[in-house]
C-alpha cells in the first residue's frame, strides 16, 4: 500500500484515520459562485464526516456543468464521467460488477430530466444501489442558458423569454417509480444537505437527491425562479434534519412529539425535527399532496420528501452473491468439464432448440 | 467437405415444408431433421420465417448431402404443402420427378404429370386420433412426417428417437405424436404407388456430431468464459442468443444457497445495454450484449466512449438485413463496415466473425480475452443464418486455457511500481495498465472521462497530447491485427484465383470450390476470422493476381477494406456478393466469380 494512504498523525481525522483534504478534488472549472461548487464542498464534508473509504467508492456523471463535478471531490475514488444523459446505465453496470461500491452519481437537470429521462427512470425503477444527486438549475450552462426540462413556468431566460412548459418534478416522479429515499434541498443549505446526503450514503437502494443550485451566470437575474434570491423567498423546509450515524453513539434529547426518527439498515438514524406542520416522509400520498401544493403556491419545498429504508436493492433483487462479480475467480464462473459434456451430449442425442418469430 | 463420387439419388435432396407461422410444424421438422441425422446422414436445417408471431407463411428447408454440404441449396426435391396461401406458388417451383407431399383440402394449381403428387386426406386421417381440435392442428404435422418418412426411407424408429428427444417428458403428446406418424406412414404405404427417384440411406457420417443453433453455441461459450453481467434489449434474431445464455447462467451458475455469480439485466434499450456493459467493463467484470442492426446504430456513441476510454466489453450482433427495419427475420452480412468504425470521430473496433457454431462457442470466450486484452469494446459479427438455424458440427471442446484478463494492476502490483499512468504506453504495444475501482492503493486511483486526456487521465486539450494519444490507439489496432484470430488458409498451389470471404458464407464457399474444381478452375481460399486484418491477408491478396471476396451484402464492403489496405492491387480485387436476405449458396459463388473469370462455364478451366 502507498505512503498516501497512512493516515497523518493526529490532527483533525475521521473514524477511518483521513483528514477532511483526503476527500477533496481537482481544483473547480465552474464559474465562480456556483451552486454545484457549493455542493461538492457538500459532498466533501458529508463524505468526510461518514468516514468513507475512498477507494471503495465509485464517481459517476453524465455531460454537463454539474456532470464535470465529480473530478473536483473524493480525487482517490475512481471516476467515470460517461456520456450525455447515459450515467444511469453506466452505475447499473458498475453496481451489478462490484457490489461492494458506493455509487455517488452526479447529474444535472438536463441530463437527467431530458436526455437522460428514460434512463433515469428506469435506475430508479430497478433501484440500483446508488446516489444520485441532481444539480438542479433549471438552464443549459454548458451550451449558454437555454431552459431545460425543470424550469418553472414563468420563468424566464436571461434575455427575458419566458417558460410556458410544465416542468418536470424529479422528485415526484422517483417517488411515483417507487424511489425508496427522496428528498429536496438548496445548495446554499449545507445544514440541510449535509445530514441528507450521509443518510442517502446509508440508503440500500437507489437515493435521489434533487439539489436547487443556482446557475449564477445564465440563470441568478430577476425573473429566474431558480436565482439565490428567488430559492431564499421561497425555499420551505419539510423539517430540520440530523443524521446519525451508526458508530457514533450520540443521543439528542428532543422535547416529545417533536421528531421522526427514521432507522436506516446499517443502524443509524435520521431525526426529523417538526416545523411548522408535521411532514411523515413514509407517505408517498403526503408526498404528492404536498409537492403539488407546493407548485401552485410558489413554494420550493426541501428536506425529507420520502423515504423507505426497507426497499430492496436491484442486487439483492438479482440475488447476488458477496464478492465482487468483477473479481470472482474462473473457478467460480466457469462450470466444470461434466456439466459441459452433459450439455454436448444433450445436442448430440437431445432436443434442438426451436427458433421463434418476432421482429 | 471433399467431393466423394456418389449415387445422386441417394442421401442428396432438399426436403421444403410450406406452412403457417405459429401451427405447430416446427416439432415436426425438427424431428424429421433429427431422424435423419440420427441415420448417419448429414443434414442441415433453414427456417425461413416472417416477421410475425402466428398467421404468415413460413418454410423449413432440410438438405441432406452425404457429401456433407450444409450451405443453402436451390431447388427443392421433396415439397410438403400445409399452406393453401402459398400452395400454387410452391408447386410451381418444383421440377420433374420432385415429390409433393400436399394435405388434400389444399388446391394445388396444375401440376405437370411428372410430379409425383400425393394427396393425403389429413383431417380424416386425425379423426381416431384424438377428438381435441387444437390438438389436432398441432399434431397433424406429424401426419407429414409419416408420409415423406415413408416415401424417402427414413427410418420409423429414428422418427420414434428424434420425438422422444423432443416430447419426451411429455408422454401422452409422445403417444399421440406417434400414433399420427405412424398413420401417416400407413397411409403413404397403401396409397403412393409412384415412388421417387431418391431415398434416403443410413450411413455412419454424424457419429459423435452435435446438433445445435449458433446463438446457443454462443452463449454456452460465454457462460463456460466465465461471462458475469448480461445487459440486453430484445430484438431479433439476437434474443436467443440471450435467452439461452440465460438458461446455461441459471443452470450452472448459482451457488447451492441460490445465490448468482451473475447479473443480466434486461434494459430499457441498446443505448443502457451497451452503457451497461460498459460500466461492469470498467469495474472489472466480463460482460456481453447482443443485438442486431438497429440496436447497434444506438450504440453508437457508447461505443465511440469505450473505444476512447478503453474500457472492455463484448457486443454480439447476430446481423439481420437492413436498412432501418429491414427484413428482421432475414440473413445478411452488412454490419460489417458500420460496426468497424462505428463512433464520431477516428475510431475502430476489433472484430470477430464466426463462420459456423463451433467458432460461435469458441469466439465467444476468445471475445472477452481479447476485450480485455485490447481494452476495447469487441464486436462479434454473426448473423440469423448462423445464429438462428440449426447447424451439424463436431461436438465444442472444454475451454482447458485459464482466461486472459489483460492488463490490470491490483494492489499487489500497484505495490512494486513507482506510478501509474493509466493511459501510458509502457509495453509499446499500445496498450496501457489499468485499475479497477475498489483497489485500495490510492496510487491506482484515475478518472475516467470522454474528453481530451493525458497519459495520467488528466483533462487536456493540448494538441501535442490528443495527437499522441490517437497514434497510440492507433498503434494498439495494430497489435490486434495478430493478436486476435488468423485466417483460415486453403492454399491452392499455383492458383491464380483467391477467394475470399468471412462468416456464414463459409460453407456455401467451400463447396463453390468442389464446384470450381470441377469446372476446371484452381482457386485458393482464404476465411477472414477479424478486423483489423491480418497482414496474412494482405499477403494473400499480392499473391494471387485476381481475388474475390464474397460476401452478403449489396456494397462490397469487406473488399472494400482490402483494397483500401492493398492499394496497389485494388483494381484486381472483385466482389461476388449476395444480398436477398436468404442464406448465400454454392451455385451463386461458383456463377458468380466464373462469370468474372469470363470462362464459359461450359468449358471447365478457369483462364
Amino acid at each position: 500500500m502507498s505512503a498516501t494512504n497512512t493516515p497523518p498523525a493526529g490532527g483533525n481525522t475521521n473514524r477511518v484515520g483521513l483528514t477532511r483534504a483526503d476527500y477533496d478534488g481537482a481544483k473547480t472549472t465552474l464559474c465562480p459562485g456556483c451552486g454545484h461548487n457549493a455542493i461538492t464542498g457538500g459532498i466533501i464534508q458529508a463524505a468526510y464526516e461518514a468516514g468513507l473509504e475512498p477507494h471503495r467508492v465509485a464517481k459517476l456523471s453524465g455531460i454537463g456543468c454539474s456532470s464535470k463535478t465529480p473530478a473536483y471531490f473524493l480525487g482517490h475514488s475512481h471516476g467515470f464521467n460517461a456520456v450525455h444523459g447515459r450515467m444511469p446505465s453506466v452505475a447499473t453496470g458498475v453496481s451489478v460488477a462490484n457490489r461492494q461500491l458506493l455509487l455517488i452519481g452526479v447529474s444535472g437537470d438536463g441530463d437527467t430530466a431530458s436526455i437522460g429521462l428514460g434512463q433515469f427512470c428506469h435506475l430508479v425503477r430497478r433501484n440500483v444501489p446508488a446516489v444520485y444527486i441532481v444539480e438542479n438549475n433549471g438552464v443549459y450552462g454548458l451550451t449558454k442558458g437555454q431552459f431545460s426540462a425543470t424550469a418553472d413556468v414563468g420563468s424566464t431566460a436571461k434575455g427575458g423569454k419566458a417558460n410556458t412548459l410544465m416542468p418536470i418534478d424529479l422528485c415526484a416522479l422517483a417517488i411515483e417509480l417507487g424511489c425508496g429515499f427522496v428528498a429536496r434541498s438548496f445548495s446554499g443549505d449545507q445544514k440541510q444537505l449535509r445530514p441528507l446526503l450521509k443518510a442517502a450514503f446509508a440508503h440500500r437502494g437507489t437515493a435521489v437527491i434533487d439539489v436547487i443550485s443556482p446557475c449564477v451566470t445564465f440563470a441568478d437575474h430577476e425573473g429566474s425562479t431558480k436565482s439565490y434570491a428567488a430559492v431564499k423567498e421561497h425555499d420551505s423546509p419539510l423539517h430540520d434534519i440530523e443524521y446519525v450515524p451508526y458508530f457514533e453513539d450520540i443521543h439528542v434529547d428532543y422535547e416529545p412529539g417533536t421528531t421522526r426518527e427514521v432507522r436506516m439498515p446499517d443502524g443509524s438514524h435520521i431525526v426529523l425535527k417538526k416545523l411548522a406542520s408535521d411532514y411523515d416522509p413514509t407517505n408517498a400520498e403526503h408526498a404528492f399532496a404536498m409537492l403539488r401544493e407546493a407548485r401552485k403556491d410558489l413554494k420550493l419545498l426541501t428536506g425529507l420528501l420520502y423515504v423507505d429504508p426497507a426497499t430492496t436493492g436491484f442486487d439483492e433483487e438479482l440475488r447476488l452473491v458477496d464478492e465482487p462479480l468483477a473479481t470472482l475467480p474462473l473457478e467460480r464462473v466457469r462450470p466444470s468439464r461434466a456439466a459441459f459434456e452433459e450439455v454436448m451430449r444433450a445436442h448430440a442425442e437431445g432436443s434442438i432448440g426451436a427458433p421463434s418469430g418476432g421482429g | 467437405m471433399n467431393p466423394v463420387q456418389h449415387d445422386p439419388k441417394i442421401n442428396d435432396l432438399n426436403i421444403h415444408v410450406a406452412t403457417v407461422n405459429g401451427s405447430g410444424s416446427q416439432t415436426a421438422n425438427s424431428v424429421l431433421l433429427r431422424a435423419i441425422f440420427q441415420m448417419g446422414i448429414p443434414v442441415s436445417g433453414k427456417n425461413l420465417f416472417p416477421s410475425n408471431i402466428a398467421g404468415l407463411p413460413t418454410w423449413f428447408t432440410i438438405r441432406v448431402s452425404e457429401a456433407g454440404y450444409v450451405a443453402r441449396r436451390v431447388g427443392n426435391d421433396v415439397l410438403v404443402v400445409m399452406n393453401p396461401e402459398t400452395a400454387v406458388a410452391d408447386v410451381a417451383e418444383m421440377g420433374p420427378g420432385s415429390l409433393i407431399v400436399a394435405n388434400e383440402t389444399i388446391a394445388l394449381g396444375d401440376v405437370p404429370a411428372d410430379r409425383i403428387v400425393v394427396k393425403v386426406p389429413m383431417a380424416k386421417l386425425m379423426e381416431p386420433i384424438t377428438t381435441d381440435v387444437k390438438l389436432r392442428r398441432l399434431v397433424v404435422n406429424m401426419i407429414y412426417v409419416g408420409v415423406a418418412g415413408q416415401v424417402l426411407g427414413i427410418e420409423e424408429a429414428e422418427i420414434e428417437r428424434a420425438l422422444q428427444a423432443q416430447l419426451g417428458r411429455k408422454p401422452k403428446a409422445l403417444a399421440l405424436n406417434m400414433a399420427a406418424v405412424r398413420t401417416g406412414w400407413e397411409f403413404a404405404a397403401a396409397n403412393v404407388t409412384t415412388r421417387p427417384a431418391f431415398q434416403v440411406q443410413r450411413r455412419n457420417l454424424t457419429a459423435g456430431k452435435i446438433l445445435i443453433d449458433g446463438n446457443a453455441a454462443a452463449g454456452l461459450g460465454a457462460v463456460f468464459a466465465g461471462v458475469t453481467v448480461v445487459s440486453w434489449y430484445p430484438i431479433t434474431p439476437s434474443s436467443s442468443l440471450i435467452e439461452a445464455t440465460i438458461g446455461y447462467l441459471e443452470r450452472f451458475r448459482r451457488d447451492a444457497d441460490g445465490r448468482a455469480t451473475f447479473g443480466v439485466v434486461q434494459a430499457e434499450d441498446e443505448i443502457a445495454a451497451i452503457g451497461m456493459v460498459l460500466g461492469a467493463g470498467w469495474a472489472g467484470a466480463r460482460a456481453m450484449t447482443a443485438t442486431s442492426g438497429p440496436g447497434i446504430s444506438l450504440m453508437a456513441e457508447f461505443a465511440g466512449y469505450g473505444y476512447y476510454t478503453e474500457i472492455p466489453g463484448v457486443i454480439w450482433d447476430v446481423q439481420r438485413v437492413g436498412p432501418s427495419t429491414g427484413l428482421p427475420t432475414r440473413t445478411a452480412q452488412s454490419d460489417l463496415s458500420f460496426v468497424y468504425g462505428i463512433s464520431h470521430g477516428d475510431t475502430a473496433f476489433p472484430v470477430l466473425l464466426p463462420a459456423s457454431v463451433k467458432e460461435c462457442f469458441e469466439f465467444a470466450g476468445v471475445a472477452f480475452d481479447m476485450a480485455e486484452r485490447l481494452q476495447s469494446p469487441l464486436f462479434v459479427l454473426s448473423d440469423l443464418d448462423i445464429g438462428m438455424n440449426n447447424w451439424m458440427s463436431e461436438p465444442f471442446d472444454y475451454p482447458e486455457k485459464a482466461w486472459d484478463r489483460g492488463k490490470v494492476l491490483d494492489d499487489e502490483a500497484l505495490a512494486k511500481v513507482a506510478k501509474f499512468e493509466r493511459y501510458r504506453d509502457t509495453d509499446g504495444d499500445g496498450i496501457p495498465y489499468r485499475t479497477l475501482p475498489g483497489t485500495k492503493d490510492w496510487k491506482g486511483t484515475y478518472f475516467t472521462r470522454g474528453s481530451g486526456h493525458d497519459e495520467a487521465a488528466r483533462y487536456t486539450e493540448s494538441p501535442e497530447v490528443y495527437a499522441r494519444n490517437m497514434d497510440r490507439l492507433r498503434r494498439k489496432m495494430d497489435t490486434a491485427r495478430t493478436l486476435l484470430p488468423q485466417p483460415v488458409l486453403r492454399e491452392s498451389e499455383g492458383a491464380e484465383v483467391g477467394i475470399i470471404a468471412y462468416g456464414s458464407s463459409d460453407f456455401a464457399v467451400l463447396e463453390a470450390l468442389d464446384q470450381l474444381a470441377a469446372q476446371g478452375v484452381k482457386a485458393s481460399y482464404l476465411r477472414v476470422r477479424s478486423l483489423p486484418l491480418s497482414p496474412e491477408v494482405h499477403a494473400f491478396v499480392r499473391r494471387h493476381p485476381r481475388v474475390y471476396v464474397v460476401e452478403q451484402n449489396r456494397d462490397g464492403q469487406l473488399a472494400e477494406r482490402v483494397r483500401l489496405e492493398t492499394p496497389e492491387r485494388a483494381a484486381h480485387i472483385h466482389s461476388v456478393l449476395h444480398y436477398t436476405g436468404l442464406p448465400i449458396d454454392a451455385q451463386s459463388v461458383t456463377h458468380g466469380l466464373l462469370a468474372q473469370e469470363r470462362a464459359p462455364v461450359t468449358e471447365g478451366a478457369g483462364r
